[in-house]
Order: C-alpha cells, then sequence, then structure tokens
C-alpha cells in the first residue's frame, strides 16, 4: 500500500536558522485521497506543504511526487498545484487569463485553452465571469478563480493552503462541501492544510495531525476523534475531559486508574499495573447519578449549566477543582444542590499512553512535591 | 451674520492657503509668465529686449543647428534613461527582495550621494575619467594601453553622467513598484509551470510598468536639461538642449530665444507627464 503512495515524505526536516520547523516528517498521502493537515499556526503545516511545492527546500529528508524524488525538482517542474492562502490572483488579468495561465505556459493550443479554461469556469459555477477583473470579485469568487486556476493543468496533487480562511463563516461551510465535491468528481489527491478541526472533520478522508513540527497521529476522522493517541491530539480535537493518573489494576482489558480525585475505569488492552496514563472522556460520555457507581469514585458539585438548543452543557467542580465537562442532550438539568457522581461506560474512555516527555513531567511535578 | 461666517470659516482658512498662494504666485506662475511673455519679445541692437511682438525666436528653434542639437539631446537623454532603467531595475529589484539590514545599506548606497551636490560628483567622474585619472593610470599600469584613453569629451561620457546624477530617480519610483508586490504571486506563476523568464515578462513587468514609466520620465526630462553634465564630461562635443538655453542668456545674451526653448522644454515635458497619465500612470508617484 505505502509504496504506491503518491505523495511520501521521508524524514523531511526543516530549519530556518536554528529553529526546527518540521521534525523528521513521514507521511504517505494516496492516490486521490483527501488528506488534512491539521494543527495550530506555527506548527510547520504550511512549510511543510511549501516543501512539497517546492518553494521551501528541506534540511534533510526526502519528498518524492509519483516515484520521483523532487529533490532537485523547480516548483515549475512539479506535477502539484497550489492554491495560496491569499488566493495570490494575477491583477492585472481578467479572470479567462488567471485560469489560463498554466495552460500557456505549457504552450496549449489556443482553442484548447478556450475549451478548457471555460469548462474549469463552469465546474467552480463562474460561468460568465470570464472578463471580470479579480477587483470586481467577491472573496468566495477570487477563492473559486484561485482553485480553477490551479485545477486547470489537472495536477497530481493539489495542495491548499488554508484556503477558505479568509472566508466568513457561512460561505466556509458552503466551499467545504463544494470542494469535497471537485475533488470526488475530479478524483484528484487534496493534500490541504488547515488550523479548524471542525473544517478537517467534515472534508477529510484522513487527518494528520501535526504539533510542534512533528507529526502526532494520522488516521481516518473517526479514529483522530475516537482514539486520539497523544493527550494533544485528545485535546485538540474536540472537546475532551483529562484525567492523569496511575493503573491501580487490570483484568483483562478493564482497567483501573487511581486518580487524584478519586478512581476512574475504562477499558484498553497493553497497560501495566503502576503505568502512568491519560483518560480521556468526551463531554457527551460522561454521565452522572446520585448514587455511587461501581468503578468510579469521582463526585463533585455543578457548578454551572448552559442551554445551548439542542444539548445542555454543564460544569462539574471536583474537590481537588478539576472542571469536568459533560453535553447532554437538553432535558432534565443535573441537581444543583447536591454533590453527583460521575461515570461513563467503560468503552467510552481513551487511555492514552503520555510520551517521554510528558512521563518526564509527571515524574519531575511528583518529586518536587 | 455673514460677518460672523466670514471671521469663523474664511479667515483661518486664507491665512493658512494665502502664503502658500502667494508664494506660488510670486515664484512660480510670475516666472513663468515672464518667461512666456518674453519668448515672443525681440532684441534691439544692443541685445536689449523690447516688448515688440514676434514669431521670430520660434521660428529661429527651427535652425539645422539647433536641430541637430535637439536629435542629439534626445539620443543621449535615451541611452541615458536605457542605461538607469538596465542597471535600475535589477538594483531596485535587489533592495525590495532582500532582508532587512542589507536592504538599508543598498538604499543608502543610493540616497546619500544623491545628497552631495552633484556639480561636485560630475567633476569627480572628469578627474576618475581624465587622461592622467585613476582609470588611465590602472589601465597603463597593467598594461592594456601604452597611452591614456581618450575617455572624456564624447557623447559616451555626457550619457554616463546623466545616468550617473540621475540614477535615484530611476531606483526609486521602480522600488517602490516592485515593493508593492506580492511575493505569492510570483511563487504562484512558478507553481503553474512558469519558469522565470515567463514570471518576469508575465507577472512582474506588467504590474512594474508605472514604475518604469514614472522612472524613465524622471530620468529622460532632466537629461534634456543638465547642461552642466554636458559640459564638464562632454566638453562641448555632445551638448543638450540644455545648453543651447544657458548659452542664450550666458554668452549668447538672446534672452528670447531662450526662453523660446524654455517654452518648448516646458511643453515637451508637459506633453510626455501626459502621455504617462494617459498609460495609467499616478502623478503622485513623479513627486520622488
Amino acid at each position: 500500500m505505502s509504496e504506491r503512495a503518491l505523495v511520501r515524505l521521508r524524514k523531511v526536516n526543516k530549519f530556518y536558522g536554528s529553529n526546527h520547523v518540521v521534525k523528521n516528517f513521514t507521511l504517505d498521502v494516496q492516490e486521490g485521497e483527501f488528506l488534512t493537515i491539521l494543527g495550530s499556526s506555527g506548527c510547520g503545516k504550511t512549510t511543510t506543504l511549501r516543501m512539497v511545492a517546492g518553494f521551501e527546500q528541506p534540511t534533510d529528508g526526502q519528498i518524492l511526487v509519483g516515484g520521483v524524488d523532487m529533490a532537485e525538482k523547480e516548483p515549475y517542474e512539479r506535477d502539484v498545484n497550489t492554491v495560496f492562502q491569499s488566493y495570490a490572483l494575477f491583477p492585472h488579468m481578467s479572470v479567462f487569463d488567471n485560469v489560463a495561465y498554466g495552460l500557456k505556459m505549457k504552450r496549449t493550443p489556443k482553442g484548447e485553452i478556450q475549451k478548457r479554461v471555460m469548462e474549469m469556469l463552469e465546474l467552480v459555477q463562474l460561468g460568465g465571469f470570464e472578463h471580470r477583473m479579480p477587483a470586481q470579485l467577491s472573496g468566495g469568487q477570487k477563492q473559486r478563480v484561485a482553485i480553477a486556476r490551479a485545477l486547470i493543468n489537472r495536477p497530481k496533487v493539489l495542495l491548499l493552503d488554508e484556503p477558505l480562511g479568509a472566508l466568513d463563516l457561512k460561505l466556509r461551510k458552503q466551499m467545504q462541501l463544494e470542494l469535497k465535491r471537485l475533488q470526488r468528481k475530479l478524483n484528484i489527491t487534496f493534500l490541504y492544510v488547515t488550523h479548524d478541526q471542525e473544517e478537517a472533520l467534515t472534508m477529510s478522508d484522513r487527518i494528520a495531525v501535526m504539533h510542534d513540527g512533528m507529526l502526532e497521529q494520522v488516521g481516518v476522522p473517526k479514529e483522530i476523534y475516537e482514539a486520539p493517541e497523544s493527550k494533544f491530539v485528545a485535546t485538540f480535537i474536540g472537546e475532551t475531559n483529562l484525567f492523569e493518573g496511575m493503573v491501580s489494576s487490570v483484568e483483562g482489558d478493564a482497567v483501573s486508574v487511581a486518580v487524584e480525585s478519586g478512581a476512574v475505569c475504562g477499558r484498553a488492552e497493553g497497560f501495566r499495573e503502576g503505568e502512568i496514563v491519560a483518560v480521556s472522556v468526551r463531554p457527551e460520555r460522561v454521565q452522572y447519578s446520585l448514587s455511587p457507581v461501581e468503578g468510579f469514585t469521582i463526585q463533585g458539585l455543578v457548578k454551572e449549566q448552559i442551554y445551548v438548543g439542542s444539548v445542555l452543557k454543564s460544569i462539574v467542580v471536583l474537590p481537588n477543582g478539576y472542571e469536568v465537562r459533560l453535553e447532554r442532550l437538553a432535558g432534565d438539568a443535573l441537581p444543583a444542590d447536591g454533590p453527583v457522581y460521575l461515570y461513563w461506560q467503560p468503552q467510552d474512555a481513551r487511555l492514552i499512553h503520555p510520551r517521554d516527555q510528558e512521563v518526564y513531567h509527571a515524574v519531575e511535578t511528583a518529586v518536587m512535591g | 451674520m455673514s460677518k460672523r461666517r466670514f471671521r469663523s470659516s474664511t479667515a483661518p482658512v486664507l491665512t493658512m492657503v494665502g502664503p502658500v498662494s502667494l508664494w506660488l504666485v510670486f515664484f512660480v506662475a510670475v516666472p513663468l509668465l515672464y518667461v512666456f511673455v518674453m519668448s515672443f519679445c525681440s532684441i534691439d541692437e544692443n541685445y536689449n529686449v523690447v516688448f515688440r511682438f514676434t514669431l521670430a525666436n520660434y521660428r529661429g528653434l527651427l535652425d539645422v543647428d539647433y536641430l541637430q542639437i535637439y536629435v542629439q539631446s534626445i539620443l543621449i537623454a535615451f541611452f541615458a534613461t536605457a542605461l538607469c532603467l538596465l542597471l535600475g531595475y535589477p538594483f531596485a529589484f535587489l533592495i525590495s527582495r532582500t532582508f532587512k539590514s542589507r536592504k538599508t545599506i543598498l538604499y543608502m548606497m543610493v540616497i546619500i550621494p544623491f545628497w552631495t551636490n552633484s556639480l561636485i560628483r560630475i567633476y569627480g567622474w572628469r578627474t576618475f575619467l581624465g587622461a592622467s585619472g585613476w582609470l588611465n593610470q590602472a589601465l597603463m599600469a597593467l598594461r592594456l594601453t601604452d597611452s591614456p584613453v581618450e575617455l572624456l569629451f564624447n557623447r559616451g561620457a555626457t550619457i554616463l553622467g546623466m545616468a550617473y546624477v540621475l540614477f535615484p530617480f530611476m531606483v526609486l519610483p521602480l522600488y517602490t513598484a516592485i515593493e508593492k508586490l506580492d511575493q505569492s504571486q510570483l511563487e504562484a506563476s512558478a507553481d503553474l509551470g512558469g519558469r522565470r523568464g515567463a514570471t518576469f515578462f508575465n507577472v512582474i513587468l506588467p504590474q512594474t510598468v508605472s514604475g518604469v514609466f514614472s522612472g524613465c520620465i524622471m530620468v529622460f526630462i532632466p537629461s534634456l536639461g543638465y547642461f552642466y553634465v554636458a559640459d564638464i564630461l562632454g566638453g562641448g562635443n555632445s551638448d543638450v538642449i540644455g545648453n543651447l538655453i544657458e548659452r542664450q542668456f550666458q554668452s549668447g545674451n538672446n534672452w528670447p530665444l531662450g526662453a523660446a526653448l524654455s517654452i518648448i522644454l516646458i511643453a515637451v515635458t508637459l506633453l510626455l507627464v501626459k502621455l504617462y497619465q494617459k498609460c495609467g500612470g499616478d502623478i503622485q508617484s513623479l513627486g520622488v
């Protein structure tokens, strides 16, 4: 499978001076898939994309597109095209000339240019706009021109660098669906960069979460959301409640964990007694009871309840001050006057092995008091 | 009521605009009008200006000797402009694309000579290019030549001098235009298959053409008039229109003829500026 990957990044590193921006980044992008690199700003995701496009050179490591090493290839020699965050439309050219630019550079015959540009404009729903200048277009229309211009050369991979960042929310939602439709229709591989987790979850076949220059986890959206492999992924994608503690007992796949405010349990393989572990539970999975539930001894007081239409968001404060978030379908409110016991179905919790660095910090904190 | 209004609005406006207007009237409008009127005046046998209307001065401008100098002056201005553009464009590009500290140094390399009197700098060139100048000494020391090469007193030297003095006027508008270019557009062009040459001609040049235009105007027009450059480096062998004017007011002592020449030069300037505006140029960017 990975041998046939269309884009392969192999142990790619990028330094700006002494600043290590991309760290040992390895990723395969399969042909025809919509892969999103998701991360907060400054995590190195745009730099990674720019290295694939050829605007930046990796300090070391290898990038292959269609099995060909890109090391010595100029941007104009690569079978990839980019949709820029700022659109980067040529302001002195009409919509037609902007879209035709790639074909003109490839010395395509005039008649074919005419035909293909018109088809492409039709495809991005800009038929009839060919004589407009970029300054006469709205943000959403400019975005469509940028996409059409990048797709006209039929690239092997389309690189998109936060292309919807400048659009308002409603337009963004609409463009998300439209991009997905385009990608399916043209069957072109999309490598998409964004900091918006909802966008990533909506559009992607797979998501690669990046943090501090490193690849944290790659997987389908459901895996990323339901089975985060690191504390960063658990907290970055959606909301979660994180409990840190130590495995107190293991029976088959039932794992009990002692956390500061009591005992909780989960279901997982591969944990040993005495191990440091983080337990992640999504707010919609946390339940409450007025009497203790077997395996759980955490209880707290209801601090706040917020009604947001379809759901009721509650915050329960534990004795150590930690705030647990609950999300329930609107209906019954939590009792505000007495302690509530919190629990969840063991399979709803995700147990995470802390990374070495995190273990180090945890031990250090424990020793220092 | 109306009196109060006058005091509250007109008076402050007058105090602000008045001095400037007076300045402009006395030091720009009146002298220009004076030159304009004089260009239609005659001179008597003692070379005194007399107010007798004539078109003889303008007819005199069509003298064959003068026509030769116009052509020569236009050629000198053209080559000086071309030289400035060829050197100035890459230089302006370099300034706008380099990192901060080097940018300041390069920028200062253009600006600081600009603050020094250009007459002195032109004399510097004369010393440098002269028969016993450094360049000739170096050439002879390297045994490239036995006797000094005549580098001065020709059109080439005048073109070089014009280009040298007016170089900042080319670089600054170009720099302003190139600085406005969006780097991601250059990347977009490369991304879509444009090699460096194609990117330059399709993306960079069309968007900086106003800078090219204003730079060319700012070099071309003064090149027609900077008589001291032609005097010092050209040694009378490469007169420009400025020399003709200067001579009429000095040794020739024919002020009306000089005035007519000046009026024609002003008219040509205005025409070029008009052309520049017609081509979409911004009049503000000429005021570097």
